[in-house]
């Protein structure tokens, strides 16, 4: 039968599901477009191809009962009126355009819907609603269902921490390019001043028009500086903004001063144009990526409510409220929220994320579970022995060594401007000195020339256009860096630990490999049986290898499963060993083969047959990406919390030179680059889950790996996307390049300041020249910042 | 020539409109988002935003 696509979703299906000649793959897809089709929405194909998400059975009502607690409800609502509700969702799904007009279209399908807006960049949704029709549960259950699950966490919501837009910024760039643009127009007799324009007893009215519209300027667009400046005088040292609030205040003071005196029209437009220009190059270096955050700690982790029992009955409650002594109900790949005691039988869980162990563990009944692990097999009870802000993961945000600030040294430029500083008051003393002995009027005109013509100005501005470019370009590559300071920090890194689980291999993609005497197809057949009927993952692996190898199952005759050790089945004429090494010797069956390394052994009627390897996928290309940086003089370390039988695997990956340690704790990662950092080095970490969130903040400079980046990623300076984890260190090379291209753009503008120099020290400067030296100064520099980013972006590029 | 005064003070009022829309439209975060409007010119209906309490 001929594959097609799901018209819903883009997902192969055969020809089962369909309404009048349209195929779907599923009742859930199929669900979704009756729906669209009933409230006249169809729009939303006709936008984008197959535009759905799939449903695959995830939409479960009762997964959100525990927004009917009002409590959880209060944390949510941002406003609340008379008949109105304003909420705002994170939704991680928005791709294209049908998503936006779908999701701004809701009311079309409830009437409680009032409004609904989407922000595409942060995918975010704001719907005001009426909760007397609608409740917050059946608004999220709609949203769920069309495929738009929001993603609501214990920390109430990501909306929360998100950065506001910085009005206040934009307020100022907009007065002073009104302003720089009408000073530079009124300017124009004064530079052509020639009999032709000759303004006679209108000139008043010009330069004291220019003298008003440069006020708003000084006083409220460039007031930035001088708060900067004065802030850092009083902590006695110059950053970078200490000789640019000079130099504005000695070209308006000194403008004033000849305006009031009618010596001259003053330096207004270069003053007004200056400031204009660095405020647009501080916005430009702000970019921020609004859809991710980086600041994540663990609420962020953790579900926001919990299914409780109590006296046999279920109900939801928030996660803040659980007690110690509840028992609480865990559902498959439900997330475990808070230590606990394990009532049930038996449970499976995946702790990667958390200590990054690959395989997922059984827990024993009355044995402890942690916060934080995923359960896999059947729903089980727990009775929780303490509250989520206590458990054993959370606790390491305690931790004193995270106490102290990061990244406090002071930005690399800023003793490029005390010497600036100090060069420039060298000239203008200089200047001023000559100009005693030759000529005394022409002292103070010389001195503040100087003062206004050398611009550290330009200095800041090559800083900030080139950290925006580089931080764009990094972006494009996805490795998205949280501001230009982690820039910096990335020069000065000289080793770089890596996590294994996750970082180094891929979180989703573990594969067998059978080695050992061949299996007839009744053998193989017993086995996927057997391994079908048991929820240990690994023979759920098992039996999936199989799938495509045999058809159907057999009948099996007797199964038993010993918790954490095999199988013993009989199936047939064969009776199956399926389990660790430990578990056949026990049955007095050695194993016959020299692999080391995790493996399930597989033993028939008595004899050895072989083992199925557990291939952790690594990435591509990470013995050249280690090789690369090992080159490069970085030295490298590799942390992981897991068992150490990938060792030879790693030692043939990475090379026999790395320091590696297994079974790292959270803890035993914070306190390893505790003692690099201690020895004098820069640490950068790069590292994916929660075990690794005490590491990644106590690094210099710390990277999250991740897949799926609207999921949680821990608080971190970088998010890199594991797709792009190879190129890290070509994206490491570019980083460093930021400082080359500022040394060079600022050599040029060095040849500019000459220029007006010379026109400066000899107390020629006329406000013609600075006028036009100003913005062609500026304009180079933001144009060349662009063309050396892009070319020197070139490798990072062309890696693709 | 005295003329040019009074076409300097109307230029300079206009511009100082344009000026004073910009900064309503920061305020009332028009430039919080400036993506989300372009994909919304693509769809062909009028959207009717249904305000009414």
């Amino acid at each position: 039968m001929p594959k097609s696509s799901c018209y819903h979703c883009g997902a192969e299906c055969d020809a089962n599901i369909k309404i009048d000649e349209k195929l779907f793959c599923c009742e859930g897809c199929k669900m979704v477009f009756q729906l669209l089709d009933e409230n006249g929405l169809c729009q939303y194909y006709d936008l984008s191809d197959m535009p759905g998400i799939a449903a695959k059975g995830h939409f479960v009502s009762e997964k959100y009962n525990y927004l009917d607690n009002q409590a959880i409800q209060d944390q949510l609502i941002q406003f609340k009126l008379e008949g109105q509700a304003h909420v705002v969702f994170y939704l991680p799904q928005i791709h294209c355009v049908s998503c936006v007009w779908l999701l701004e279209n809701l009311h079309k399908i409830n009437a409680g819907i009032i409004q609904s807006q989407t922000h595409f960049e942060k995918k975010e949704i704001k719907i005001v609603y009426n909760p007397d029709l609608i409740t917050l549960k059946e608004l999220v259950q709609l949203l769920s269902f069309v495929g738009y699950e929001p993603v609501i966490h214990l920390g109430g919501n990501d909306w929360l921490k998100k950065k506001k837009v910085n009005k206040k910024q934009l307020f100022k760039i907009g007065i002073a390019g009104f302003c720089f643009s009408n000073i530079m127009m009124l300017s124009f007799p004064e530079y052509l001043s020639n009999d032709a324009l000759e303004l006679g007893n209108l000139q008043p009215f010009f330069i004291y028009l220019n003298l008003l519209l440069s006020l708003p300027v000084l006083l409220y667009s460039a007031s930035g500086f001088f708060i900067s400046a004065y802030t850092g005088l009083r902590q006695r040292w110059l950053n970078i903004d200490a000789p640019i609030a000079l130099a504005i205040l000695v070209t308006f003071s000194r403008s004033v001063y000849e305006i009031l005196t009618q010596t001259g029209a003053g330096y207004l437009d270069s003053m007004s144009g200056i400031v204009f220009f660095m405020l647009v190059g501080r916005w430009f270096q702000d970019k921020s990526y609004d859809s991710f955050a980086f600041d994540r700690d663990y609420t962020s982790f953790f579900p926001l409510g919990v299914t409780v029992l109590q006296s046999g009955q279920e109900f939801n409650k928030p996660l803040s409220e659980l007690q110690k002594g509840e028992q609480v109900l865990i559902k498959c790949d439900e997330m475990i929220p808070a230590d606990g005691i394990l009532i049930s039988q038996s449970a499976i869980v995946d702790y990667s994320f958390i200590s990054g162990e690959n395989a997922p563990i059984e827990i024993k009944q009355g044995a402890m579970l942690y916060a934080g692990g995923i359960q896999k097999g059947r729903a089980i009870h727990m009775e929780v022995v303490k509250p989520v802000g206590q458990s054993y993961i959370t606790e390491l945000w305690n931790s004193p060594l995270l106490k102290s600030e990061k990244n406090t040294e002071k930005s690399f430029v800023h003793p490029w401007s005390q010497y600036f500083t100090i060069i420039l008051f060298a000239i203008a003393i200089t200047s001023g000195l000559y100009w005693s002995l030759h000529d005394t009027h022409k002292i103070l005109p010389a001195v503040t020339a100087v003062l206004i013509v050398a611009c550290p100005c330009s200095l800041l501005l090559t800083v900030t256009f080139t950290y925006g470019n580089v931080l764009r370009w990094l972006g494009k590559q996805k490795l998205y860096c949280k501001n230009a300071s982690v820039i910096e920090a990335i020069h000065k890194i000289d080793t770089i630990v890596f996590d294994k689980t996750g970082t180094l291999t891929q979180q989703e993609a573990t594969q067998l490999e059978y080695e050992g005497s061949e299996l007839n197809t009744t053998e193989m057949l017993a086995i996927k049986s057997v391994t079908k009927e048991s929820l240990h993952s690994l023979s759920q692996m098992i039996a999936q290898f199989f799938l495509t190898k045999v058809e159907g199952v057999v009948e099996v005759n007797q199964i038993e499963n010993i918790l954490g050790k095999g199988t013993k089945a009989h199936c047939g004429a064969f009776e199956i060993l399926i389990g660790s090494t430990s578990f056949l010797s026990s049955h007095g069956i050695k194993r016959k083969d020299d692999y080391v390394g995790s493996v399930v052994c597989l033993a028939i009627n008595g004899d050895f047959k072989g083992v199925f390897k557990i291939m952790h996928t690594y990435r591509a290309g990470m013995s050249n990406l280690v090789a690369s940086l090992k080159n490069k003089g970085y030295q490298i370390h590799l942390l992981s919390g897991d068992h150490p039988t990938e060792k030879n695997n790693l030692l043939k990956l990475l090379g026999t030179d790395i320091p590696m340690k297994f079974e790292q704790s959270p803890e035993d990662k914070l306190n390893y680059i505790q003692m690099l950092q201690s020895q004098g080095h820069r640490v950068m970490m790069v590292g994916d889950g929660l075990n690794d969130a005490g590491a990644l903040q106590k690094s210099n400079v710390g990277i999250a790996v991740t897949d799926q980046s609207h999921l949680f990623t821990p608080a971190s300076d970088a998010i890199l996307e594991g797709g792009e984890m190879h190129q890290l260190s070509a994206l490491i090379e570019y980083s460093k390049k930021a400082k080359q291209i500022i040394i060079l753009i600022f050599i040029l503008s060095i040849c500019y300041n000459i220029i007006g120099m010379y026109f400066a020290t000899r107390a020629q400067l006329s406000p013609m020249v600075a006028a036009i030296l100003m913005p062609i100064s500026s304009i180079s520099i933001v144009a060349l910042s662009a063309l050396l980013s892009f070319l020197f972006s070139a490798k990072i590029r062309s890696k693709n | 020539m005295g003329v040019i005064v009074i076409l300097i003070i109307v230029s300079v009022l206009v511009a100082g409109g344009f000026l004073l829309a910009f900064i309503w439209s920061v305020k009332t975060g028009q430039m919080e988002d400036d993506y989300t409007p372009s994909v919304r010119i693509l769809f062909e209906d009028e959207v009717k935003v249904v305000a009414k309490k």
